[in-house]
């Protein structure tokens, strides 16, 4: 056992005890967190700083105001209801088609407005928030995800995890939805995390399940080597984040949208540790290399620039 | 965070660690505080009874009562005496009680009781309490004492090296069975083993200018009913009084040995009564160590003592027996979650559970609980289909698990089992969250991740219930409640642990080997 505490040091490997006392209480001040825990506020942020989201087609506050679910959503074919203050991708529905009155979620399986009402509900309920306060429901624009993921995901939205530190993409995972994760973007409900190798945007090692896999639990098909399409735009507007919510370490999620390219999902202060699995490399070691460095550039160029010298 | 703030932090720590168990030491030490629980020892009772024959006219007793006991602690006294008038004196630190009646007509009989319980650490109050005796005055005596006395001492003095080996040897000379002719003529008149032998021996003494002092006590021995007082001999040296066996000259006093009084006086005097008679009576009775100590807290009004949670009326006490066991029970939780890592609901709702495990016992505890808990969340499912508000439905869920326990008491009763009945006190509320945390794991991260967090819970809940139902940590937790700032301390330390969690050597498994096999070929290539 002390062996293995000995390799996983010398890999740089951070623990939840560090990450918390080292990185997310130092350097994400509670304040903060209101403009990441909040995502009708966050994509507010956003949409003022030009850094693109997806678009927010209604809010509902209170339970009275189900009523007004289906006007917000008389027009559209496809959405996403989401809490506003949720957690670990909790309480995300998605719809991806309509027949009739039913709604037709990525698994294929229907649900009526009953249904959705009811999860708005507990939407508003607090059943999905963090520390179970009241909470609003977002319904938002459904991102239809670059056909180039098709092969290696599994229903869902692919999307892309950047973690930022102190302003700076310090390493980047592919996170792949898969049968067990019922077409989430969640490592903790089965999804895939892919590496990306940050100077490239090609992808590299994957973990599921927090062990290590070379291909596509659901397809087979092979994880490495996919190459990411708009790699530096993606380091860019995750690295805007920073100005957005000044969180020193901080999670951006980001979905490739076909039509719309990068957009920014939702931003986490306390992004989770797999990606290291993912990556087969420790955080520590470049997040030290960051903190070496005295005085950081303003621009975001040049930010994207430091990456070279931590990998 | 500075280094500094991390120094103060640890320095910290230390000192609320020491303080701690400095605290403890000292219980233990000067009140005797056990540290495991239901010791029991004795308290001895030593009652004097004096006897004697009133004349019918006013009569005046007075008895030496016991001031400094040895290597005993007196917890408590008491006079018994219908009809007569007390007065306890006090000359010198010498306590004497005076008993006086008007009337004493046909036998009286007269009762001091003292309580008394062994003490290691004994003062040294002796040698304040008196000061360094003058050397007596060497007596004139007469022949042939005086040649007898001047010849023995002359030959012990030669044969010894200091004080008290003189003492020894000239009791060894004095004792013998076949004494010689000098011998014999100090003997004459006083048989070995009373209080004028002791007499005899100090009169001797004096002749060589030895501070001596007669001191009577009783042995407390284990099984002994009626005890004899014991006449002693002690020596002043110069620097201490050193007991001696007025009967063999060994140094030392006998076992158990209490001290009565030290004095020449005699230990009775009766005024106006006849054939009086003084006899002691023994026993023992059993009490725990814990009462003890706290007696002996008064009776040296101990700082501590006031820290002593015996102090509190017994309902209170109770209430706090559980308490303190609290910060245990988080202090499990604290290691589970966050140096081991097993998953598990809440902040402290293992915590919770043990503390109805504590109610029902483990094995009905879990069984309950995966009861209820299992048919609950099933209910709590059927719920579901029926589009219900938050509020509302984790009320219903309430409703169901109190009809649950309710079916279950009522059943166990039928079957004359009582464990049910202690169910009543499984905190409802808590098990209706049990259940609403668990179904929406179970939504959100499926059954597994849900029965694995459920587990989790119950594994800690499990390990808090043992370690709060310890008798030896019930105990120190009570007695010693200043151990809290112990536990603080380790919770300040835990606070700032940042190396991996046992799961995570498990969940970075992978890592761990990889970082083995580039270790490998990079040696390979260099």
């Amino acid at each position: 056992m002390l062996k293995r505490i000995q390799k996983l040091r010398e890999a740089g490997v951070v623990g939840i005890n560090a990450r918390n006392r080292s990185y997310v209480m130092p350097h994400n001040p509670r304040k903060l967190y209101k403009f990441v825990d909040d995502k009708v506020y966050t994509k507010q942020l956003a949409e003022e700083a030009n850094i693109a989201v997806p678009k927010l087609y209604g809010l509902i506050t209170t339970v009275h105001e189900i009523n007004s679910f289906n006007q917000i959503i008389h027009d559209k074919k496809d959405f996403v209801v989401k809490p506003a203050h949720g957690s670990g991708g909790k309480g995300i529905l998605v719809i991806d088609n309509r027949r009739g009155d039913l709604f037709i979620k990525p698994n294929n399986t229907a649900i009526n407005s009953e249904a959705i009402r009811y999860h708005i509900e507990n939407i508003l309920g607090g059943v999905y928030s963090l520390g179970g306060q009241v909470d609003q429901a977002i319904i938002e624009y459904r991102v239809k995800f670059d056909p180039i993921f098709n092969s290696i995901s599994y229903q869902g939205v692919p999307d892309i995890r950047m973690l930022i530190y102190k302003g700076i993409p310090a390493m980047a995972m592919l996170r792949l939805p898969t049968q067990q994760s019922d077409g989430k973007a969640n490592l903790h409900q089965g999804a895939v995390g892919v590496g990306i190798n940050l100077m490239t945007g090609t992808t590299t090692l994957a973990v599921c399940n927090d062990r290590r896999v070379y291909e596509h639990p659901d397809f087979g098909s092979a994880l490495s080597d996919v190459h990411i399409p708009d790699w530096q735009q993606l380091l860019f507007l995750s690295a805007s984040c920073y100005q957005l919510a000044p969180l020193g370490y901080l999670g951006v999620d980001i979905v490739l949208d076909a039509e719309l390219g990068p957009l920014i999902l939702e931003l986490n202060a306390r992004p989770g540790l797999a990606i290291q699995i993912a990556n087969g490399q420790g955080l520590k070691h470049r997040l030290d290399a960051i903190d070496k460095i005295k005085t950081l550039p303003e621009k975001i160029e040049d930010r994207i620039s430091i990456i070279q010298t931590i990998l | 965070m500075s280094v500094m703030r991390e120094l103060n932090v640890k320095i910290f720590c230390l000192l609320l660690a020491l303080t701690s168990l400095g605290l403890m030491y000292a219980k233990v030490k000067t009140l005797g505080l056990p540290l495991v629980p239901n010791q029991t020892s004795s308290i001895w009772a030593v009652e004097a009874r004096v006897e004697f024959d009133g004349l019918g006219r006013s009569s005046t007793v007075n008895l030496d009562i016991p001031d400094n006991l040895g290597n005993f602690l007196k917890l408590d006294e008491f006079f018994v005496s219908r009809n007569y008038g007390l007065n306890v004196t006090s000359k010198q630190k010498d306590r004497r009680a005076e008993w006086s009646i008007r009337n004493a007509k046909g036998k009286q009989r007269l009762y001091y009781r003292i309580e008394v319980v062994p003490e290691d650490s004994v003062s040294k109050s002796d040698t304040i309490k008196y000061k360094i005796p003058v050397a007596p005055v060497k007596p004139e005596y007469e022949e042939p004492l005086a040649s007898a006395i001047e010849d023995t001492l002359g030959k012990v003095r030669s044969e010894s090296a200091d004080i008290f080996t003189f003492v020894s040897q000239l009791l060894v000379q004095l004792n013998d069975p076949s004494p010689n002719k000098n011998i014999f003529v100090i003997q004459k008149g006083a048989v070995p083993g009373t209080e004028q032998w002791v007499k005899r021996i100090m009169y001797v003494l004096e002749g060589a200018r030895i501070s001596s002092r007669m001191v009577n006590g009783i042995s407390l021995d284990d099984g002994v009913k009626d005890a004899k007082l014991i006449s002693w001999l002690e020596v002043h040296n110069g620097q201490t009084w050193e007991g001696f066996d007025p009967l063999s000259g060994n140094k030392g006093y006998p076992s158990n040995f209490m001290r009565w009084s030290i004095s020449d006086e005699p230990m009775l005097n009766v005024e106006g009564g006849r054939n009086e008679h003084l006899r002691f009576t023994l026993s023992q009775r059993p009490y725990s160590e814990a009462d003890i100590s706290q007696e002996r807290a008064k009776t040296k009004q101990s700082f501590l003592n006031s820290w002593s949670l015996y102090k509190l009326a017994l309902a209170s006490q109770h209430v706090y027996q559980i308490l303190l066991m609290i910060p245990l029970g988080a202090l499990v939780v604290v290691l589970m979650r966050t140096v081991v890592g097993v998953p598990c609901f809440g902040t402290f709702m293992p915590i919770l559970i043990s503390l109805a495990f504590r109610e029902t016992e483990l094995l009905w505890g879990i069984i309950l609980f995966c009861l209820i808990t299992g048919s609950g969340l099933a209910f709590r499912f059927f719920l579901e289909r029926l589009n219900l508000l938050l509020v509302p439905r984790l009320s219903a869920v309430l409703v169901m698990v109190i009809v649950l326990m309710l079916t279950i008491s009522l059943m166990s009763n039928d079957l004359d089992i009582d464990r049910g009945i202690s169910i009543a006190l499984f905190p409802i509320v808590i098990l209706t969250m049990v259940i609403e945390r668990l179904s929406i794991t179970w939504e959100e991260a499926g059954a597994f991740g849900a029965i694995k967090e459920g587990l989790g819970s119950l594994f800690i809940a499990i390990i808090g219930y043992f370690v709060m139902t310890n008798n030896q940590l019930e105990h120190l937790m009570f007695n010693f409640p200043e151990l809290l700032l112990f536990i603080l301390a380790i919770f300040l330390t835990a606070g700032r642990y940042t190396g991996y969690r046992i799961s995570e050597l498990i969940r970075f498994k992978d890592l761990a080997n990889e970082e083995d096999k580039n270790a490998k070929t990079n040696t390979k290539t260099s």
